[in-house]
């Protein structure tokens, strides 16, 4: 995954040294970012971060301060109408027309791209099925719940056939049923049609499952990129557990390993580490030599959550 | 297809999208055409025969008509400002600010289904007031001049409506604070003469723009004297749609709001 995504032949987005202050307070504090076509990019950030406002920097709604920022071949700024023909945005807050039926809203969506009646009506009622959407084709968006306006709003999004995909928190405020639909109508699209995606999430879970690189946003800066492996690796919070059939085993183990964790409950040992087959190798060693007999061993690799935590908690250190 | 005609094509979109608002939520619409309608009821049957005698004789309906019509086309175009911020304080006009589309027609099409609203509104108040025995004796002529400077009001208010609606914050700030426009009528010449108005008053009256246009159209349609007012209201249209669409334009065009 890794290996194909740095390869990509062409880059998407590029931006460099993006600045953006609103009334002397800086939201973006000189980003680079660089996400290769046909790829899933996440930022990944708690509230107030900056992502919102990277995205509508990235998507030609509101200007950098300074920096460049290049999306699909074109400069954002000096060719911002170039860049919006080949992007589509679904932002943070519902773009649907209330008043309009959910047909309706794709079908302005599709004179607005002069596309053809003909084409714009095929296009309409593909997506419509495509999002599970045809039985409320004649609903108005305003009868609509929380997950079905998301998706009519991607499937608006998604009418001009756009090669680069801004989706700002996507899933949030969505119900688990929801967000996994989300999810697999994003995988397809990046699948099915290469097309590159940028989303921001606060869920780990989230940039874990969809995105090829993460990078962590925290405070206006980008604290951490990397694949989801990759930002995992530079968290030590990894651990091997072993697991013993009675306290006696436990007690002697315990007492060959250090900075080890007992747990008398659970009878586990908790001994912090790398995972790395050299360490685990060394960890049974150990307690062969002492002929100590555990029962299995699991190989704890720390979460997003712990690259999260400890990121970001770092950032509100500095 | 060039710049231009995407220009038109997009425009003419978004004016079917806010005449199809305006067929779905028809309240609106119809709260305009009735407070005129209800206030040509109340001042020709209630106060219509004090006030005639007031003024100087002859059914007061012909004399009242021309200023209520005038207030029917404000109210019309006042609402102009709630669409616009509706749609401001929604995403979906972030939605097409991030689309290749023609950065004029969102506030082309909301002026021009705005306009056309207003001219339906101001049929039936006319029908209503032709109903209550309303009888001017203007030629094809003098009504096509009407017309045209209704329309030219319509459009001049309708602009400036779309600013208010660009910078009010909340839709219902848009729709209240428009509302000491639709009293000028009130404070000119629909109702009763200036001249008969407390000295400051009659200074206001007669120098708002709002009393030359009344006194034109009341020229226009039952032939009293136009003066120097037909004038004075072209340049009054001219100066509003110009500011108006200006204004509109440059609020527009800044970056998505904070």
């Amino acid at each position: 995954m890794t290996i194909t995504s740095t390869l990509g032949p062409d880059t998407a987005i590029s931006a460099v040294g993006l600045t953006k202050a609103y009334g002397g307070r800086t939201v973006l504090d000189g980003i680079d970012l660089r996400v290769p076509e046909g790829t899933v990019f996440a930022l990944l950030g708690p509230n107030g971060a900056g992502k919102t406002t990277a995205v509508e920097i990235l998507s030609t709604l509101v200007p950098a301060d300074a920096g460049s920022v290049r999306v699909a071949g074109h400069d954002v700024v000096r060719e911002a109408d170039r860049v919006r023909a080949a992007i589509g945005v679904t932002g943070q807050f519902s773009a649907v027309d209330d008043l309009l039926t959910a047909e309706e809203n794709l079908l302005l969506m599709a004179d607005l791209h002069h596309l053809a009646r003909r084409e714009g009506r095929r296009r309409a009622a593909e997506l419509l099925r495509r999002f599970e959407l045809t039985g409320f084709a004649a609903k108005p968006a305003s009868t609509f719940s929380g997950g079905m306006r998301r998706k009519l709003d991607l499937a608006m999004t998604l009418v001009g056939d756009p090669r680069v995909i801004f989706l700002d928190e996507p899933t949030t405020g969505l119900d688990p049923r929801s967000r996994r639909t989300m999810w697999e109508l994003i995988e397809g699209l990046v699948q099915e049609q290469g097309v590159t995606v940028f989303l921001t999430t606060q869920y780990l879970e989230e940039a874990d499952h969809l995105a090829d690189r993460i990078a962590l946003l925290d405070g206006g800066r980008i604290v951490a990129e990397g694949t989801a492996e990759e930002l995992k690796r530079r968290i030590p919070g990894g651990h091997l557990r072993l697991h013993f059939a009675r306290p006696a085993e436990l007690a002697a183990a315990a007492a060959l390993f250090d900075y080890a964790g007992a747990d008398a409950e659970a009878l586990t040992l908790s001994i912090p580490g790398d995972n790395s087959v050299v360490t685990v190798k060394a960890v049974l060693d150990v307690l062969d030599n002492a002929a100590v007999r555990a029962e299995s061993l699991t190989v704890h690799t720390p979460d997003l959550d712990d690259v999260f935590l400890t990121l970001t908690a770092e950032g509100a250190a500095r | 297809m060039s710049t231009v005609s995407y220009a038109v094509t997009d425009s003419l979109t978004m004016l079917r999208r806010n005449l199809r608002h305006a067929q779905r939520y028809p309240a609106m619409t119809f709260s305009v055409v009735l407070m005129p309608v209800m206030i040509l009821l109340l001042f020709n049957y209630a106060y219509g025969d004090t006030l005639g005698a007031g003024i100087g004789g002859g059914d007061y309906i012909d004399y009242v008509t021309p200023g209520i019509v005038l207030m029917a086309a404000t109210a019309g175009s006042l609402v102009t400002a709630v669409g616009v911020c509706v749609d401001m304080t929604e995403g979906i006009v972030n939605r097409f600010r991030t689309m290749a589309i023609a950065r004029s027609a969102f506030l082309t099409g909301h002026v021009l289904g705005s306009v056309i609203q207003t001219v339906l509104g101001l049929l039936i108040v006319v029908a209503a007031a032709f109903a209550m025995g309303f009888r001017p004796d203007a030629g094809p002529l003098e009504w096509v001049a009407a017309a045209g400077l209704l329309l030219f009001v319509t459009f001049a208010l309708t602009w400036l409506s779309a600013g208010i609606g660009l910078v009010a914050k909340t839709p219902e700030s848009a729709s209240n604070l428009p509302l000491p426009l639709q009293f000028l009528p009130f404070v000119g010449s629909a109702i009763v003469p200036p001249e008969s108005m407390p000295t400051a008053l009659r200074w206001f009256a007669e120098y708002q723009p709002f009393t030359p246009l009344i006194e034109t159209l009341r020229g226009l349609l039952m032939g009293t004297a136009i003066g120097s007012s037909g004038i004075v209201s072209l340049a009054w249209c001219a100066a509003l749609t110009a500011a108006g669409y200006l204004w509109a334009r440059a609020t527009f065009r800044r970056p998505a709001k904070r």
